[in-house]
Formats: structure tokens, sequence, C-alpha cells
């Protein structure tokens, strides 16, 4: 709570607003000019870092509209840094990329402002998946990104990769796994239901999550961190301190490409498919530029140069892309994919969230 | 100096510099977090205004009592290994001359500038199979092969007592420095061995410091939430480890208030406790 209400970015948001505010007043026509700017929520890191070098120039040389990119913490974090600042009337960032389980959770308190679909020219050339809407049928968001998060594992400790999910169980790997530490971002009911019990439909009665738990609670001793921090569990997995577990795989590709001994699989029950939408916090005042933006990066070739610079799978429906059959598997996969409950992690969060860490912790 | 009572109202002007400051900084925030630690949770979306007692019954339940009671002990153990290293350690540096008192406050305050991810993650590095320092033990030939000696509650407590122990000597040192040297000097006179000088002249008369001291490191050791969740396994998460989860990741802050209340509310009955203890010893010497 502390954290949030000295949050660094929201303090510097007032103070940039109060000296915007009196640049108004005195020279209105060089503030339209530096106006044109854009401060764009994206995850730290990897993909922040890749979109500040392949995306937002051309964006800024195409448009004329400067990007300010932010770093946002994964998981919540960042929606409740978004929705104080909102109530203040403050937009630590204007566009922010959000998970799905976010948007839900912003869309309760009308945190996103709607975005007008006609501004978007291939919005009938989303998957359906992609477009985040309101129960009234206002759009929410606009999908991003997707990215799969998969079996991931080290080379140099497993010279032969895994073929499926239940690799996680096998008594060999004790101690040696390393798993996102929560409900709402592991996925793993997901992965059991789908690996044991026949379909993320299993999950649908409280018997069956009950059941799920069970089976869950018995990867406890192969495990060896549960990670809330990306960079605690990719530092370990390179040096193959704990050689296998689940993470991202646009990530790990990039790793593998920088040369270091991991690789990541898509297991035969098919990889956990997560995306993120552009979402526009109500609290901004750039909603022209935020549509010009979100436009931009719905087109295929935006897209596309996403899939092949940044590892990420594609938004739009496939053959309105120009990506080979080759560069679509290093970002994606045919198999049929596992697709997070989100419905559960709003209705039953806080039992989740319990039965989760009595899980874990107990 | 005869110190005057008050007599006008503008006597008392010098305090409200400090009594607007504490509230602003203190009251304020702790009040609204109270407030919000009654409020109602909304599922799957954030909090509204209201007088509800659930978050409060969601806590009373043995896994949270445990993880509270875990929470204490680790605190407890810090402060206990933060003086117990600290108190001869800051004693020996007050006898050394001025200069290598100098360098050894720089090299403790510059330990005080990192932050608690830098020493989380470098410990963990230290403790690794991979990189750590047993493979440093394998090649003096003490060790048969490397192993990993993080997460464990050892690797907990040891980053844990690295991050406290500039502060326990920080509070340490003004009073051992005053400590008057005569009375050593005395108990060596009458025969008693350095040691023996230490633990029964020393340690005594420095009774209130070093019970200040342990008060202070367990009050900042109970606020950890990062190194243990680095070092540490689920079992030896703390309650902020909870408290954070709640507040950050699941957008539940009334439950989150809750936890934190009661935390304040048992630290503050243990102190009050303690110094209560402890006068009550001296009345009784």
């Amino acid at each position: 709570m502390t954290k949030i209400l000295n949050s660094p970015i929201s303090r510097r948001a007032v103070l940039g607003g109060t000296a915007a505010a009196i640049g108004a007043l005195s020279m209105p026509s060089i503030l339209r000019a530096q106006d044109r700017s854009l401060k764009v929520g994206v995850y730290g890191g990897y993909f922040k870092d890749s979109f500040d070098k392949n995306i937002f120039p051309d964006f800024t040389a195409a448009t004329g509209i400067a990007v300010e990119s932010i770093a946002e913490p994964t998981g919540e974090a960042w929606l409740v840094q978004l929705e104080q600042a909102a109530k203040a009337g403050v937009a630590p960032a204007d566009v922010s990329m959000m998970s799905q389980v976010a948007m839900l959770k912003g869309q309760s308190t009308d945190l996103w402002a709607p975005i007008d679909t006609s501004k978007i020219k291939n919005y009938d050339g989303l998957l359906g998946q992609f477009v985040n809407k309101y129960p009234d049928g206002r759009v929410a968001g606009i999908g991003a990104v997707a990215w799969y998060i998969t079996l991931v594992t080290n080379t140099d400790v497993y010279p032969e990769a895994p073929d499926s999910w239940a690799a996680l169980w096998d008594p060999a790997n004790a101690d040696k796994l390393g798993l996102l530490a929560l409900v709402s971002n592991s996925f793993l009911l997901e992965v059991t239901a789908k690996t044991f019990m026949g379909g993320t439909g299993a999950l649908d009665t409280e018997e069956g999550l009950n059941k799920a738990f069970e089976k869950l609670a018995e990867v406890k001793p192969n495990v060896r961190l549960w990670y809330r921090d990306e960079a605690q569990f990719e530092q370990a997995l390179k040096s193959g301190e704990i050689p296998m577990g689940q993470y991202y795989h646009d990530v790990t590709g990039l790793a593998a490409a920088d040369g270091h001994p991991v690789r990541s699989t898509f297991p035969k029950e098919g990889g956990i498919q997560d995306s993120g939408c552009w979402a526009l916090s109500r609290a901004s005042g750039k909603v022209e530029e935020a549509h010009v933006f979100i436009d931009y990066m719905s087109q295929p070739a935006i897209q596309a140069t996403l899939s092949r610079k940044v590892g990420t799978a594609p938004t739009l429906k496939r053959d309105l892309l120009d990506l080979t059959a080759e560069e679509f598997a290093s970002v994606s996969s045919d198999i049929d994919p596992i697709i997070p409950r989100y419905d559960l992690y709003q209705t039953k969060s806080d039992w989740l969230n319990q039965k989760w860490t009595e899980m874990i912790v107990g | 100096m005869r110190r005057e009572a008050p007599q006008k109202l503008t006597d008392y002007a010098p305090l409200a510099f400090p009594a607007i400051m504490l509230t602003v900084f203190f009251v304020i925030p702790f009040g609204t977090m109270i407030a919000v630690s009654f409020f109602q949770r909304q599922q799957g979306g954030f909090y509204t205004p209201a007088f509800v007692l659930s978050n409060y019954e969601r806590f009373a339940s043995l896994f949270f009592a445990n993880v509270l009671g875990f929470s204490l002990t680790l605190a407890v153990l810090v402060a206990i290994c933060c003086v117990a290293i600290g108190v001869p350690f800051t004693y020996l540096l007050t006898r050394m001359s001025r200069r290598a008192q100098i360098v050894w406050m720089v090299a403790l305050l510059s330990v005080l500038s990192l932050s608690e991810v830098i020493i989380g993650f470098a410990w963990s590095t230290l403790f690794s199979r991979t990189a750590g320092i047993t493979n440093l033990l394998v090649a003096l030939g003490l060790m048969q092969k490397a192993v990993a000696l993080s997460p464990g509650f050892p690797a907990v407590l040891t980053a844990m007592v690295y991050q406290a122990l500039p502060y326990t000597i920080l509070v340490l040192y003004p009073a051992l420095v005053r400590l008057d040297p005569t009375l050593t000097e005395a108990a060596r006179t009458l025969g008693a061995s350095p040691l023996r000088a230490f633990f029964t002249v020393v340690v005594p008369a420095l009774r209130a410091t070093i019970l200040a001291t342990l008060i202070m490191v367990f009050i900042f050791a109970l606020g950890s939430y990062l190194l243990p969740q680095i070092l540490g396994r689920p079992q030896h998460w703390t309650l902020s480890v909870l408290i954070t989860d709640q507040a950050i990741y699941q957008s539940n802050m009334p439950f989150a208030a809750a936890m934190a209340v009661f935390l304040v509310l048992v630290t503050l009955a243990l102190v009050t406790l303690t110094l209560f203890a402890g006068r009550k010893r001296e009345a009784a010497a």
C-alpha cells in the first residue's frame, strides 16, 4: 500500500501534470507541438528492450508521435498502480499492455476507456480472442501480443527434450523445477486438467478443482523455486542451477539465440497461450494518439515484425501475414494450446488463491 | 539552565513541525490502512468502502497463525544474531585507531547503499551449486562436490543478518564509544581476564542499549519480504510476502491492510512487553 502511495511514477506524473497545466496557460501553441507524444506501458526487460529497438522508432517516424515507454511489472502490480492513479485523475501510462485477468479486473471499475473500432483499420482481421469486450459490448482492449508459456529445459542437463507436461511429475526430477508462484499467472491448474483430467472443462466444478489441486500437490517435492520474479528463474535456468520449469516461449527463444543452453518445448498437451491487450486508461487525455497507436500496432506488417523480432505470436488471422512456416513455428505451434480459464480468476480468485497458497506453503 | 514549563500557547510552537510530520507521514497513512482493512473486498475488482470484519476473520486461521509465528521467530533470530555479532565487533572497533575506525565505518556504510534486491541476488549466487562458495571448498579439497545452499532457512537467515548488521553497528557505536574505558581498566586491575571484563562489565553497562538494538533489528527484520522470497522455500515466506501477494498480485487491499494492521499490533505488543520486562528487571536490580 505504502509502496503504491509513494510510487515515484504517480508522483512524477502529478508533477508533470502540474508543469503541463502551467505551460498550457502561458504558451498554448508550443504545447500543442510537443503534445504529440504517448506514454506506453510495456512489460519490463526483454519485451521493453525489443519494443524500444524494433517498434517504437518506426512508429514515431511514421506518425510523428513520440513514444515514452514505461517498464511495467508483470502480474497485477501495474493494474493496481493504474487504478490508484486513475482515481486521482492521472495516468502513469496512456496505453498499457495488460494481461487478460487484469483486463477483466479493470473492466469491473470501468478503468479502460472504450476503443472506437472504426479507427482500427484491421479490426476485422483480428482473431476473436484478441478483442476484449465489456459485458455491454464496448471494446475495452485490442490484442497486443500473444505468448506461450511452455516447458523449458537446460540443454546441458537434459540432452533430450521432454515431450509432455507429465515430466513435471516425474520423480526423477526431484528438486529441479522452477514454477511460477501464483495461481493466476502459472496456470498450472489448467495444465493439470489438460494433462490428467481430459481438458480444462474439468475445472468447472469445485470437485474438479479440488482434484486438480490434489494432483498438483504431487509436484511439490520436485519444485526448487516458486518464482515471482522472472529474472530469478531465467538466470538459474541458463546456469543449469534449476534445469527445468515453465517459462515464456519467446524469452527462452531469445536467450537460446544469444547462445545460452536453454530450449523451449511445446508439450503434446499444448503450450499455455496467454495474451496481452492494449488498453487505454480512462484518465488519459491522449485518446486520439492512443487510437493511432493501436491502429498502427494492428497492421499485418507490424505483427509480422513483432513475431520476427520480439518472438510473439500474432494477433491477426494467419492468412493476412507473410510469415513463413518456419517463422510461424518459432513463435507459435499447431498443437492445440491450453487456454487459461480467466473466468475462474475473476469469479473464484480469493478461494483459488487461498487454496493455492496453502498448498505450496503448507 | 533550568527548563521552564511552557507558559503561553506559542511556547508549544516548536512542537508543531514534528507533530505535522508525524501526522502527514504516519498517522494519516496508518489511519487510511486501518480504514481500508474494514472495507468490502470486491472479488475480481477492487474494494468498496464499508465496515466489515471479514478480512480479519479470514486471517484468523491456523495457516496464518503459523506464518505469523514463523515471521516473528525469524525476526527474533535475526535480532539475536545481529546483536551477538554486533556488540563484540563494535566494542573492538571502538578500541581501534581513529583512522581504522573511519575505514571500517565507510565499508559498513557502503553495505547500506546496496538494495535488498542486490543483496538477495548476490547471496543466491554465492549459495548456488554452479557458481557458489562450495566450489571454493571443493577446490581446497574440503568438500567432495559442490552443493546448493539455497533455497533454505540458513540462506534466508544469513542474508537478513548481513543486511541488518550495519544498522546494528551504527546504533551500538555511539553508546560504546562513550563507554568509560576506566571501567574495564578497573576490572582488569582487579584481575579479570579481558573476556570476563567484557561480559561482566561492558555488557551489563550496555543493557539498555542492547535491548533497544534488539527491538530495532527485530522490527527492521519483520518487514523483509524480498530475501525470504529469493532465498527461501515457500515455507520460509514471511507474512510480509503474503501481504505483498495480496496487495500487489491479488489487488486485495482490504485483506492486505488487515494483515498489516495485525502485524503492527502484534509488534507493538511484543515491544511493549520487552520494554516492560526490561524496566521491571532494572527496578529489581
